[in-house]
């Protein structure tokens, strides 16, 4: 047997929207047949995984607080692979944006800016973040754009380069003296804490980034030349030169963009959330966001809404193991699942599939 | 420092135990880009390979059911490439990263019953007389089997692709897959087999992991070692023999760490342990240097092939 495609006569806007939607309905199908060979109900699951999280205002905020982080990193990414470029290291760069940004808040730790106020440290912080996930990325960018070394390869293996760099600072240098020798750092004062948005709760200023980030993107894709240089050095590089620009600009110019919100995430994420720094600060917020960009088929109001789904999935499988005792790498299963149910239904939503019995090709 | 033999001889063995997944690995994934897939998905194949190895191997208290597991486990990871790749043409960067999302999380289900428990190692091979020369007696005569396999599958693909009517099929594929089509070459087919054999071998070198190199199960125990296979293809040219060369080279580079900790050399633990990714990016950017233009990359690599009829 063969399977043949055949494309679609005409592109339907409605079929493009719905693919990702009948993608997370398949995923969802497939995972409630896993965790029924798991020996758990599948229907059950399903409550505790997607509707109680969204049945309580305190788990509403954990889901905004986890979306943001994905959300941010998504729509860099939806530059970068506009532009055909392979960026999979944002979880890197998460962490050196992190870690830049939570140095200054460490540096500024109990009062040393006394003498001139503390009201610049947290807008510092967030550019420090920025610049940190700027350079980091720049380190696959450059590779890539003048060496023309892959950067695949090279922006993953730096994903690790940050892990261990990161673990070493905060068991080294960074290490709170007065911790009992435990792996973390001082608490950041409150001039360089994200505040708070609703008192008692847990959505920091930091999850505003996001939303803005999509409007902005939204805009810069639509309305910009930047927006239409992205896509044309994405699909036809050759063109793009032709037409008169710099495509190496351009790729740096993605990169940028990437890496800096990355690092906005991730300083966002120790000033907003964590409030110190840790020997890991992601739980694998850079790779899920891969997994959102497609969701959200590389738009920014996409991202937006795939940024949600997948924090739910998170929240609700933080609380599928208190309550159903399933493992937490259901969780990273299920994502895995939906990715590949994604990136099948982008293709059924262009192409027909035909199957045909006899000589294979 | 004085020089002895033993200490030596017992470096050298640890870095072929360190060479052989990688080799495997590697191998593997170059047959696959060979014709003209890129499977970013080795380290998720070669996770479920470790998973689904020791599983198997300590249920059954067998090495080689293990082994055998684990060279399915890959396979069936690359049929879900495969699918995605050659039947619907999506785009193979996206569905590699897919692969290694998911593999990692259903090797942690498929682990986590067995996470503490442990089991003998494959047992070494071991020639009275032989194995116990000097220097060189265990490192030539008393390897475990997956070592000398490894090399057998180097030597046999390096023959199969050069050498034989099916391998320069394969290459052609690669090269050229609208020219295949058109002489009558069933180019998916041979993509799919292709594919297939890349997560056979990536299961194996996993499951080589958790049955061999460190005889227990522990979630994320390739750390990076797929990504590493995956430049040593780049590094190898997508020659195979080259990828031996560099299979040692990096082995090595993985045992400084543990040279380097015995000596007692004041470097933090987390700096040796980055050494193998910052050796990855150097051996990268030496080779585009030295490359032209990456002429040495099979020409239809990563494009997808759509029949038209």
């Amino acid at each position: 047997m063969r399977i043949d495609l055949e494309a679609r006569p005409k592109r339907s806007t409605l079929r493009e929207i719905l693919s990702p939607v009948a993608a997370l309905i398949v995923a969802i199908i497939v995972g409630g047949i896993v965790v029924a060979i798991m020996g758990r109900s599948p229907l059950k699951a399903f409550m505790v995984y997607f509707v109680d999280p969204l049945s309580q205002f305190y788990s509403l905020q954990a889901i905004a607080v986890k979306a943001s982080p994905l959300i941010l990193i998504a729509v860099g990414l939806a530059f970068c692979y506009r532009a055909n470029l392979w960026n999979i290291g944002a979880e890197g760069q998460f962490i050196a944006g992190g870690a830049l940004g939570g140095w200054l808040g460490l540096v500024t730790h109990d009062g040393a800016y006394q003498a001139i106020g503390g009201w610049w440290i947290l807008p510092a912080m967030m550019i420090f973040g920025i610049i940190g996930g700027i350079v980091y990325a720049m380190i696959p960018a450059v590779l890539r754009v003048w060496l023309n070394v892959s950067e695949i390869l090279t922006s993953l293996m730096l994903v690790y380069v940050a892990q261990l760099g990161l673990d070493w600072l905060v068991r080294g240098p960074w290490k709170d003296p007065h911790g009992f020798n435990f792996p973390v750092t001082v608490n950041f004062d409150p001039e360089a804490t994200l505040p708070i948005l609703f008192d008692g709760g847990t959505l920091h200023l930091g999850c505003l980034f996001a939303p803005v980030a999509v409007v902005i993107a939204a805009i810069v894709f639509s309305k910009t030349i930047f927006g239409f240089q992205v896509r044309l050095v994405g699909s036809s590089p050759k063109a793009a030169r032709f037409g008169g620009f710099d495509d190496k600009r351009v790729a740096l110019a993605a990169f940028a963009i990437s890496g800096g919100l990355a690092g906005l995430a991730g300083i966002a994420e120790v000033s907003g959330k964590i409030g110190q720094v840790l020997t890991s600060i992601s739980p694998g917020y850079g790779f899920s966001a891969i997994i959102v960009a497609f969701l959200g088929r590389l738009s920014p109001v996409g991202i937006f809404i795939g940024g949600l789904v997948l924090a739910v999935t998170f929240v609700g499988g933080e609380d599928a193991q208190i309550a159903l005792q399933l493992p937490g790498d259901l969780t990273l299963a299920f994502q895995g699942i939906l990715l590949i149910c994604v990136l099948a239904a982008d293709v059924l939503a262009r192409y027909r599939l035909r199957f045909r019995l006899g000589a294979a090709s | 420092m004085t020089f002895d033999p033993q200490q030596l001889e017992a470096v050298l063995v640890i870095v072929v135990t360190a060479a052989t997944p990688l080799l495997m690995a590697a191998v593997g994934e170059l047959v696959a880009e060979r014709s003209g897939v890129l499977n970013l998905g080795v380290e998720g194949m070669m996770i479920v390979g470790a998973a689904t190895g020791f599983a198997a191997a300590y249920t059954t208290d067998s090495t080689i059911v293990g082994a055998i597991a684990g060279t399915l486990g890959g396979a069936v990871l690359a049929a879900i490439f495969a699918f995605l790749t050659l039947g619907l043409a999506a785009n193979q960067v996206a569905s590699g990263l897919a692969l290694t999302i998911f593999g990692r999380g259903v090797a942690n289900l498929i682990g986590a019953g067995f996470v503490g428990l442990k089991r003998a190692p494959a047992p070494h091979l071991y020639i009275p007389g032989l194995s116990d020369i000097p220097l060189i007696g265990k490192l030539v005569f008393g390897e475990d089997p997956f070592v000398y396999f490894a090399l057998i599958l180097t030597g046999g693909v390096a023959y199969w692709l050069m050498r034989t009517r099916a391998g320069l099929t394969l290459r052609a594929v690669g090269d050229n897959h609208s020219s295949g089509h058109s002489l009558g070459v069933p180019v998916r087919r041979v993509r799919l087999l292709a594919v297939l054999f890349g997560g056979a071998c990536a299961g194996l070198a996993g499951s080589y992991l958790s049955l061999a190199y460190t005889p227990f199960w522990s979630p994320d125990m390739t750390a990076g070692r797929g990504w590493i296979a995956l430049a040593l293809v780049v590094f190898a040219s997508w020659k195979p023999w080259r990828a031996l060369a560099g299979a040692v080279l990096f082995g090595g580079v993985d045992v400084l760490r543990l040279v380097f900790q015995t000596w007692g050399v004041p470097i933090a633990p987390q700096f040796l342990a980055s050494l193998p990714y910052l050796t990855t990016i150097a051996v990268l950017v030496v080779l585009s240097i030295r490359d032209i233009r990456g002429a040495a990359s099979p020409a239809s690599l990563g494009v997808p092939f759509i029949p038209d009829r």
